[in-house]
């Protein structure tokens, strides 16, 4: 039989099972009158091989480690290497998480990744009036190199490769980083990481931005520049749809909006006239893992797809590493709740399990307190052992990519795709992402996706156990509390360092960044000199905000 | 009181937070039940909030934090709020905020916190009790 012929039997097959099916379904009707995933994308009772009929497997699917990378960017995926599990840490200062570290290292954690606090975050030192009330809170407080020193006190930086979710002064977190190795004898070309370094989603969805979008481009440029020539195992970008979910996107905004802002990256550095094929290996991406399964799992096989195609038919590059969307994935926070937290427990399992078969380079899992506080060390236990079960009990990795060819699976990837691709074009016509972010566009949509998806919560139509259906009282959990003397220590300490430093010398390397900064030298050099010297995270974005000027909020609700 | 002047309520931002989905939900879903709503955007500070507050002639304050400073951020609103007579503005807040800390916050005037997972009409429904537009 031709392959149309099998088509036109599996057609009058389901012809007839409809026709049985309406019998059945006036007698008794399905549960829902729409049957829809949690960004709202309406799935059909049941899929056959003619939702797939113009999928061609070698052009759309093909093999692990070769294009489109349907199947995953490496040809042995997890029977080569697990995924790194790499928990996103921080709290109070950097004493309390050198512990945390060396306590999930022990357990079994093969990557680090940094949790700043907000100060740090914004470009703030510790002793700033912005920082009141804010030290350690959120994350762990690093105002100087000295701070990082007691972050690594006993982690060798050749032996681990750490995250830092850093945004505005992420090239100072990496010149910090680059010292750090120097002191520990290990040289650049030996460290590997990365750092977010992704501001465009900073003005969408996470808020942590400080200067306007377009210096803020340059100094992730020179960023990139740097690196490509001096720290070849660094991710210089960690292009984000994680925040973009959060923010209360869908799945099809959260991919089209990371893929239009990787977009935006690329051309700002081809226009610094950097050699496309020699950065974009270095890129990488950042997806939530949200809770509807197989919607994720779409959008991750989606996303290889989508980027392998926009670097190899966009931007015509050579090089096959520069087609690959590697990514690390964490659980999606705005899934748990506070009622009933040990729930939480296996929404995290679930979403884990998703970013897997989804096939994720890294991975975090929330911690199943989090809804109130940082992790106890009792929860993030938890949460790590629940990636350590999945790669080690279950079996979901001993064949890599068990998704392909999945009528269901294959048929979503393929429509999340073409509508991402849709955003895509809106956003091309506007002029590129900086235009769309400047006309509150992104942000917008993703307001309105949010506003949606809580009038469905509200109504009942979305269901969130212990929230809205199956509501029962739950005892009270026990949540980290900081230790207040952490404040008066973080701040004892910087005084301490900006009193024994070389004033003289940190006046000159600051004087050298505002001149790089006007005359458009790359930054990274002057920043690594002036780390050195033990110049604080506020001084240098304090010339840079002096000389850029500030981005505030336009409050769009 | 006969005036039916609508209620205004100021969504505020304090600190450097930026998790603004919730603070932008409420503010959009005062404002289809009725209410008048200003939103000051986000990273604003205890004193720009009190200032925009006075400006504005709100009767009620809703504080967002999800980022652990809501115990030092919360109650400078507060004090500041007497410092310029203005106590009579009601002050409410929601995030993520552990449930120890809630008696202290309601002891020094925060009227009420809402906890993840609170509907919108649940929010709706406390402002339409407890907020009343100040003489």
């Amino acid at each position: 039989m031709s392959k149309k012929d099998k088509l036109k039997t599996i057609e009058q097959d389901k012809e007839r099972w409809i026709g049985d099916m309406s019998k059945l379904l006036s007698e008794t009707p399905e549960r829902l009158p729409r049957f829809s995933t949690v960004s709202d994308l309406e799935i059909k009772g049941l899929y056959t091989p003619e939702d797939i009929k113009d999928i061609d497997y070698s052009r759309d699917i093909g093999l692990p480690g070769v294009y489109p990378f349907t199947r995953g960017v490496q040809s042995s995926m997890y029977r080569g290497r697990l995924w790194t599990m790499r928990m996103f840490s921080g709290l109070g200062g950097p004493e309390e998480t050198n512990q945390r570290f060396h306590y999930l290292l022990a357990h079994g954690e093969t990557g680090l990744s940094i949790a700043f606090h907000y100060p740090t975050l914004m470009g703030y030192d510790s002793d700033s009036p912005m920082s009141r009330g804010e030290i350690g809170k959120c994350g762990v407080a690093i105002d100087t190199l000295k701070d990082m020193e007691i972050l690594f006190e006993g982690i060798p930086l050749d032996k681990v490769t750490t995250s830092m979710t850093i945004n505005p002064p992420a090239s100072i977190l990496l010149a910090m980083y680059i010292v750090l190795a120097e002191k520990q004898g290990i040289s650049k070309n030996e460290i590997g990481g990365t750092i977010q370094n992704d501001m465009l989603k900073e003005f969408i969805a996470q808020k942590t931005f400080m200067l306007p979008p377009k210096p803020s481009l340059r100094i992730i440029v020179d960023t990139i520049e740097y690196c490509t020539r001096e720290v070849p195992r660094w991710n210089t970008i960690s292009i984000s749809g994680y925040h973009i979910r959060e923010a209360g996107s869908t799945a099809v905004q959260e991919l089209a909006f990371t893929l239009a802002d990787g977009i935006a990256y690329v051309e700002a550095a081809i226009e610094r006239g950097l050699n496309v094929d020699e950065f974009a290996p270095r890129l990488s991406f950042f997806f939530d893992a949200h809770i509807d399964f197989f919607e994720e799992m779409a959008k991750f096989r989606g996303a290889r797809r989508m980027w392998a195609k926009i670097m190899k038919e966009r931007f015509m590059t050579k090089n096959p590493r520069s087609w690959t969307l590697r990514f690390h994935a964490q659980t999606a926070g705005c899934s748990l709740t506070a009622q009933q937290p040990y729930n939480n427990v296996v929404r995290t399992a679930c979403e884990a399990l998703a970013a897997v078969l989804g096939g994720t380079q890294s991975l975090h899992t929330n911690s199943l307190d989090e809804t109130y506080a940082i992790p106890t060390e009792e929860a993030v236990t938890v949460a790590l052992r629940t990636q350590q079960v999945l790669a080690e009990e279950t079996g979901v990795t001993n064949t890599i990519d068990p998704l392909a060819g999945s009528y269901f699976i294959e048929a979503l990837t393929s429509q999340i795709e073409e509508q991402a691709w849709e955003y895509i074009r809106k956003i091309d016509e506007m002029g590129g992402m900086v235009a769309a972010i400047e006309r509150g566009y992104p942000q917008s949509e993703i307001a309105e996706s949010a506003y949606k998806f809580q009038k469905q919560v509200d109504s009942g139509e979305k269901v969130i156990v212990g929230v809205n259906k199956y509501i029962t009282d739950h005892p009270p959990i026990t949540t980290w509390r900081m230790n207040p003397d952490i404040e008066q220590r973080q701040l004892r300490r910087l005084r301490e360092v900006k009193e024994t430093r070389d004033n003289q010398k940190v006046r000159e390397f600051l004087h050298e960044i505002r001149k790089a900064s006007q005359n458009g030298e790359n930054l990274m050099p002057h920043i690594i000199d002036a780390v050195r010297e033990y110049t604080t995270i506020q001084e240098i974005c304090d010339v840079w905000r002096d000389i850029f000027g500030t981005y505030t909020d336009p409050g769009y609700f | 009181m006969g005036l039916d002047r609508k209620i205004r309520i100021l969504i505020a931002k304090p600190g450097l937070d930026g998790h603004d989905r919730g603070a932008k939900i409420i503010a959009r879903g005062f404002r289809d039940a009725g209410f008048e709503v200003i939103y000051t955007g986000l990273h604003q500070t205890p004193e720009q909030i009190v200032a925009a507050a006075i400006q504005e002639d709100v009767d009620a304050i809703g504080l967002s934090s999800l980022a652990g400073a809501h115990d030092y951020l919360f109650p400078r609103v507060i004090e500041l709020l007497k410092e310029k007579g203005a106590e009579d503005i009601i002050v409410f807040g929601g995030g993520i905020v552990p449930e120890e800390d809630i008696p202290a916050l309601t002891q020094c005037g925060v009227r009420a916190i809402f906890a993840p997972g609170t509907s919108i009409e649940e929010a709706v429904k406390w402002a339409r009790d407890n907020i009343k537009p100040r003489s």
